[in-house]
């Protein structure tokens, strides 16, 4: 028998457990090219704003040993474009979609939360989390207050449930789950990246021109099922849990872990089918140990 | 509609032209018969602690046999890792990415292709492709390589940097020396050069496109990691940047700042 892979978010029904990770995906349009979206439980878009933003210098990517550092600077064309070109090309791709917002300020952020009220969006990630900017993202991301704050007022303004994106880059990452929990976030997804920074030892300087950068790839992914699984003891809201997915296997670990869903990103650069290779090794694992619903997985560990 | 794959590509041969410089022949069917001169295809790393795939320029296509040929510089773990490809070996591979090179524009008109350094190789397909009189400058630091290729394609002038083959200084120079005239330019190397071409395009009223890489993730447009600044606002990205391997790497001269 096959198993059951429907989960759902914050009252939102997903035909399974499997996203793509914000910033490694674009809005969809480029990897439609090589599959169908519609397979994905949902497609997470990258970070949209207010206005257009035009990100950091070039280079903005190095490669390192079993991962990436990248510091684009959440370049993004605004939610005008977005919400005339992205949304209607995402919905008729038959995806989910769940828009990532970000901002400088808390005014950016409501501004595209209320914009998307009235937009065929399924969910909205708040990225409070971003290292690659200098005002706002991570700003709000690293501290427990902030991070209130900012859930707050979004939550005033969203119709959609309201997703916040962590960030690893803090001494406790239950703090700032529990807080944004406490100020009504629906969900939760971690990690961001991890900031990290790579130097040229010919040229004596960074390889990127932002200097730091934010790190991802399977290096992260133990640090990912650590925290998902810190968090997934200290709130009660559910969990999307990314961080190097690359396989099923790696998937199914965070959703022992505590996640309800995954979101692979990287992976996607190295292979741009990986998000449904990793929904069919999820299968292959449950219909091997006889679980009938990905749903019983959550939390196991 | 069909979906696009990552192609299995299969070495046929690998060639040493120089110190750290590869010709590598490799069987990729559907690659080969989509590719167009200019356009590259993003090698990916059999080693999986190698990410990224590594974009490089398709130096000719034979589509009769289903192959390409990418001539490239050993730069770092990923294209050392390529150098030592045996026939028979495999390898991932996507593309043909990007847009190439404008073959129309230069249809009944005097072109001259610039190439300099690893941008050389992509020139050869350009060559080809391109019907009636070519001329071709080559800009190479010391060492010589596919000149004999280029030299049955088009008419090659050759620019060295120690003065050991052909005008001793950079492209322009060659161009200078040999009084060449033309109605278009197609370039690639480096963007210092690319800057001088562009500048010399300008002061004497030529079209010019040229073709430029960056470091890049994902090679089809998704991540947003190689952009160049464009002059007017790019119509994808809403801001003052293009995607290089989407809406490049072939630009027209005066619409990138460089």
């Amino acid at each position: 028998m096959k198993p059951d892979l429907q989960v759902e978010i914050a009252g939102v029904t997903l035909k399974n457990p499997v996203m793509t990770a914000s910033g490694t995906f674009g809005s969809g349009m480029e990897y439609g090219d090589y599959m169908d979206l519609s397979r994905l439980g949902a497609v997470v878009t990258k970070g949209v704003a207010n206005v257009p933003w035009p990100g950091n210098p070039v280079p903005r990517v190095a490669e390192v040993r079993s991962g990436m550092l990248n510091a684009v600077g959440l370049q993004n064309p605004g939610i005008e474009t977005f919400c005339r070109r992205d949304l209607p090309f995402l919905k008729q791709a038959g995806s989910r979609v769940i828009v990532n917002v970000c901002g400088r300020t808390v005014e950016d952020y409501c501004e595209v939360v209320e914009r998307l009220s009235e937009e065929a969006a399924d969910l909205l990630e708040i990225n409070i989390s971003c290292p690659n900017v200098k005002s706002g993202g991570i700003a709000f991301g690293q501290d427990p207050h902030a991070a209130m704050q900012i859930t707050s007022e979004i939550k005033k303004h969203a119709k959609q449930p309201v997703i916040m994106k962590l960030s690893p880059n803090v001494t406790d990452i239950t703090e700032i789950a529990k807080a944004v929990e406490a100020a009504g976030a629906d969900a939760v997804s971690l990690i961001n990246t991890i900031t990290g920074m790579k130097i040229d030892i010919y040229r004596k300087t960074f390889v990127l021109a932002n200097g730091t950068g934010g790190l991802s790839g399977p290096a992260i992914h133990p640090v990912a099922v650590r925290m998902v699984w810190q968090c997934a003891h200290a709130v009660s809201i559910p969990i999307i849990g990314m961080g190097g997915v690359t396989t099923g296997e790696d998937a199914v670990e965070l959703m022992l872990a505590g996640a309800s869903a995954v979101a692979v990103g990287t992976a996607t650069f190295r292979n741009p089918t990986a998000a449904l290779d990793v929904l069919e090794g999820i299968e292959h694992y449950l219909t091997e140990q006889k679980i009938e619903s990905v749903r019983e997985i959550t939390g196991l560990v | 509609m069909q979906k696009k794959k990552m192609q299995r590509a299969v070495v046929i041969e690998q060639t040493k032209l120089g110190e750290g410089i590869f010709s590598l022949w490799l069987s990729a069917p559907e690659t080969a018969a989509a590719a167009c001169a200019g356009q590259f295809v993003s090698l990916y790393c059999n080693n999986e602690t190698r990410l990224l795939p590594r974009p490089i320029s398709i130096c000719e296509i034979d589509r009769a046999k289903g192959a390409i040929r990418l001539v490239y510089r050993v730069a770092g773990a990923g294209t050392s890792e390529f150098s030592g490809l045996l026939p028979g070996d495999t390898l991932d591979l996507m593309g043909p990415l990007g847009n190439g090179f404008p073959l129309k524009e230069a249809e009944g008109r005097r072109v001259l292709l610039i190439g300099g350094g690893i941008g050389i190789p992509p020139m050869l397909e350009t060559a080809r492709e391109i019907s009636g009189d070519v001329m071709i400058t080559a800009g190479y630091r010391d060492a010589l390589f596919l000149t004999e290729e280029l030299g049955g394609a088009g008419r090659l002038y050759i620019a060295t940097e120690d003065g050991s083959a052909g005008t001793k200084g950079t492209v322009l120079d060659a161009i200078r020396e040999n009084g060449l005239e033309a109605d278009v330019i197609f370039a690639c190397g480096p963007k210092p050069m690319l800057a001088a071409v562009k500048a010399y395009a300008v002061e004497k009223g030529i079209r010019c496109w040229i073709s430029l890489e960056e470091r890049m993730a994902c090679g089809i447009g998704a991540c947003l990691a190689c952009v160049t600044g464009t002059v007017g606002t790019d119509e994808h990205t809403g801001v003052h940047n293009s995607r290089i391997c989407r809406e490049g790497p072939v630009f027209a001269a005066e619409e990138v700042q460089i």
